[in-house]
């Protein structure tokens, strides 16, 4: 077991109670949006639930969940003690604290903004404080997963620091440079306003700033995932790591391209010309590459372990993975997923072509199919492959958690296809219920009911995970000990580059970057000196 | 098993080249389709308007609402969205004629978009939103509000009605306006 398994266990709970909760929210409201009447509908209710939803999945699942792993990975990978677990402890206090107030807030109807706020509304300040609390308390942890990569450089000089180390640091480096721009949003904008201190708000400023944020931030969520299909799926399934160094130039690449490109979020936005629009969608163009290049080290790691097995021919190491591996399983469907997802993003990225899409259930479907089926998929089978290091028992079953793993796929598929179709048709975003007699809309009731079923199946295989990593801790201490947690070793090592090594360069290059894209769409604020949008207030008891 | 590190080296070669090239080939044709068939984003240029005066003066005072035909000939069509309807509720435009909307907002972030066509914008308080569009088919079309402007958004929702050439008739003042049904 591992030293800091009750600062692990703790992060990674929060991030699945609050996961529990939202998935529930989530189908009903699917529900209410549905042809079919759902209890407890109305606006309020919808659009509340929506922000809950929003914050839980985006916040605080993946925000606990990213951290926990992060300190599972330091002590592990680098075989050594966690720097200053105090000051993790501190972190986690400052989150559950601030995901409280956000809970509070919400759910007593006082901060009905969604997830990402759209000032000039403006919730009760202490919605805002929560999230803030959030990512303070994820500031301590990139520092301290920093201070952990740091420390075990200079006890191994000259030494590569382990890939899977080394990809949690890019993702601590990247999650900083991600929260300037929402921090900036919240501490010198919306904050202020909700506080009643100002009383009107730039709100293309507000758009910008937040668009620095929201497409980095896929990329913090994402990187764990990526952390597993390098360094875990390739050990189960009895493989080498094809590259090392491609895999540290794919995490690099994240770092460097995830950050310049947040303005293709506002491609339909007036607030910015065409100018910069073009310039961070061709820098779009180039964040694809780090995936791309994903897929071959990945799948050429894979079939070295298929071919250790015994698979020929040109496919034939396919079918002698070990698929009944809860991790291999699911980093196959997460492959499957990425392929729709990936598509789905290179038609949001393509400049004009944007507008048929745009704030339409595509949209959703996008982002839930490559989120929640190929992100969120790794999480649970990270959860499965750590658990055991965790508690000290190995799993009472496989198969409950390979069943868990497909009704999964399969329900975000069934979600999501549905969506996808009716955005390209026009369904537009955020609406709690549609006029089913409009003869224009009616035709969508059979897509509803199809995605309508994805729900329920993604809720049952919810209960299912939740159930699975319960019946560890109710499992007796296994007969047999609990193997330790080993990352795959590369086919060839060493020889990595003193830039790849650490994150020096990459930082001054993404200053650059975001110079060059960002300067000019901030500063333009302050040059045009747009009028200013007055605070509408939806905390009405304030 | 042997790979032998060059070989490692030259497959990722490979695989780089190809997908580098599968990238600047999707970005050619997004170039290819921006500055060669116009297929871009609305609003190009920067326009700003002040949300808390614009009911009181300028282009989009109550009177100059809806569709007009300029003294130049082009059709533009001038849409208030606020919290929460379109001012106004319906849009008639002619068939197979450029189009200019230009959308502003006195209050929150409203967004427009209309079902069927490449019509999509923001509508953001501060700036004025523009798309310029031609219609194909005749008919009315579904405008909603595709962006969360609080909680009666589900019900703010518009039409544009599309009508032959030779049935848009602009008045005197080059105005048109929805026929009451």
């Amino acid at each position: 077991m591992l030293r800091n398994s009750r600062l692990i266990l703790a992060h990674l709970w929060l991030a699945f109670a609050a996961f529990g909760a939202a998935i529930v929210l989530g189908l009903w409201q699917m529900w209410v949006r549905s042809p079919f009447a759902a209890p407890l509908a109305s606006s309020e209710n919808y659009f509340m639930s929506v922000t809950a939803h929003g914050s839980a999945m985006g916040y605080v699942l993946t925000t606990f969940f990213i951290m926990g792993f992060g300190y599972f990975v330091a002590e592990t990978a680098l075989s050594r003690p966690l720097p200053f677990p105090r000051l993790a402890w501190t972190g986690f206090t400052l989150g559950i604290v601030g995901a409280l107030l956000v809970v509070a807030t919400v759910f007593s109807g006082r901060a009905t903004v969604l997830f990402t706020f759209y000032p000039p509304l403006t919730a009760t300040p202490w919605f805002y404080v929560g999230l803030v609390m959030v990512v303070v308390g994820s500031w301590i942890w990139c520092a301290l997963m920093l201070v952990a990569m740091a420390g075990w450089k200079r006890d191994n000089p000259g030494q590569a620091v382990p890939l899977a180390m080394f990809a949690t640091t890019a993702n601590a480096v990247l999650w900083l440079w991600t929260t300037v721009g929402v921090a900036a949003e919240l501490l010198f904008i919306v904050i202020p306003a909700a506080f009643g201190w100002t009383q009107a708000v730039d709100v293309g400023l507000t758009r910008t700033l937040f668009s620095w944020t929201l497409h980095a931030i896929v990329y913090f969520w994402l990187i764990p995932a990526y952390i597993a299909f390098y360094t875990m799926a390739p050990q189960l399934a009895g493989g080498r790591l094809y590259s090392d160094l491609m895999a540290r130039i794919s995490f690099v690449a994240f770092l460097i391209y995830g950050l310049p490109v947040g303005l293709h979020h506002l491609f339909m936005d007036p607030e910015h010309a065409t100018g910069f629009k073009s310039v961070q969608m061709v820098l779009t163009v180039l964040v694809a590459v780090p995936t791309l290049l994903t897929v071959f080290t990945v799948c050429a790691s894979m079939e070295i372990a298929g071919r250790l097995r015994g698979g020929r021919g040109l496919l034939g190491w396919v079918a002698a993975l070990p698929w009944k591996q809860p991790l291999v399983l699911a980093t196959g469907l997460s492959f499957f997923m990425l392929w729709f997802g990936g598509f789905g993003g290179l038609i949001n990225m393509s400049y004009g072509m944007n507008a048929m899409v745009h704030n339409t259930s595509w949209v959703t479907a996008h982002f839930h199919m490559i989120f929640g089926g190929s992100v969120v998929i790794m999480y649970f089978a990270i959860s499965y492959e750590i658990w055991p290091r965790l508690t000290g028992r190995m799993a009472p079953s496989l198969g409950l958690q390979r069943a868990q793993l497909w009704s999964w796929a399969v329900g975000m598929m069934t979600l999501s296809l549905p969506w996808h179709w009716l955005g390209l048709k026009g369904q537009w975003r955020r609406v709690a219920q549609f006029d089913y007699t409009d003869p224009a809309i009616s035709w969508w009731t059979p897509w509803m009911a199809m995605s309508l079923v994805g729900g329920i199946l993604l809720v049952g295989s919810a209960f299912l995970f939740l159930w699975n990593l319960a019946s560890f801790h109710r499992a007796g201490r296994s007969a047999e000990a609990v193997p330790p947690m080993n990352f795959a070793v590369a086919l060839h090592s060493g020889g990595t580059p003193a830039a790849l090594n650490g994150f020096r360069i990459w930082n001054i290059l993404v200053l650059v970057l975001m110079v060059a894209a960002y300067a000019f769409p901030i500063a333009q604020s302050f040059i045009v000196k747009p009028p200013y949008a007055v605070v509408h207030r939806v905390d009405r008891t304030n | 098993m042997a790979i032998d590190e060059h070989s490692v080296a030259r497959s990722e070669r490979r695989w780089a080249t190809a997908m580098i090239t599968a990238s600047a080939t999707l970005l050619a044709a997004i170039v290819y389709a921006s500055l060669g068939a116009h297929i871009t984003p609305p609003s190009n240029s920067l326009e700003t308007v002040d949300p808390a005066t614009l009911h009181v003066a300028g282009e989009f005072v109550e009177a100059n609402l809806g569709t007009k035909v300029e003294s130049g000939g082009e059709v533009v069509a001038r849409i208030v969205t606020a919290q929460f309807a379109f001012q106004p509720a319906c849009v008639v435009v002619p068939q197979d004629t450029p189009v200019t909307f230009r959308i502003a907002s006195p209050d929150v972030i409203h967004g427009v978009m209309i079902l069927g066509t490449n019509v999509n914008s923001m509508v953001v308080p501060g700036y004025v939103s523009r798309v310029r569009t031609r219609f194909q088919d005749t008919g009315d079309m579904l405008m909603p509000c595709h962006e969360f402007c609080g909680l009666g958004h589900s019900q703010m929702l518009a039409h544009v009605r599309v009508v032959a050439k030779a049935d848009f008739k602009p008045d005197a003042n080059g105005r048109a306006t929805c026929a009451p049904e």
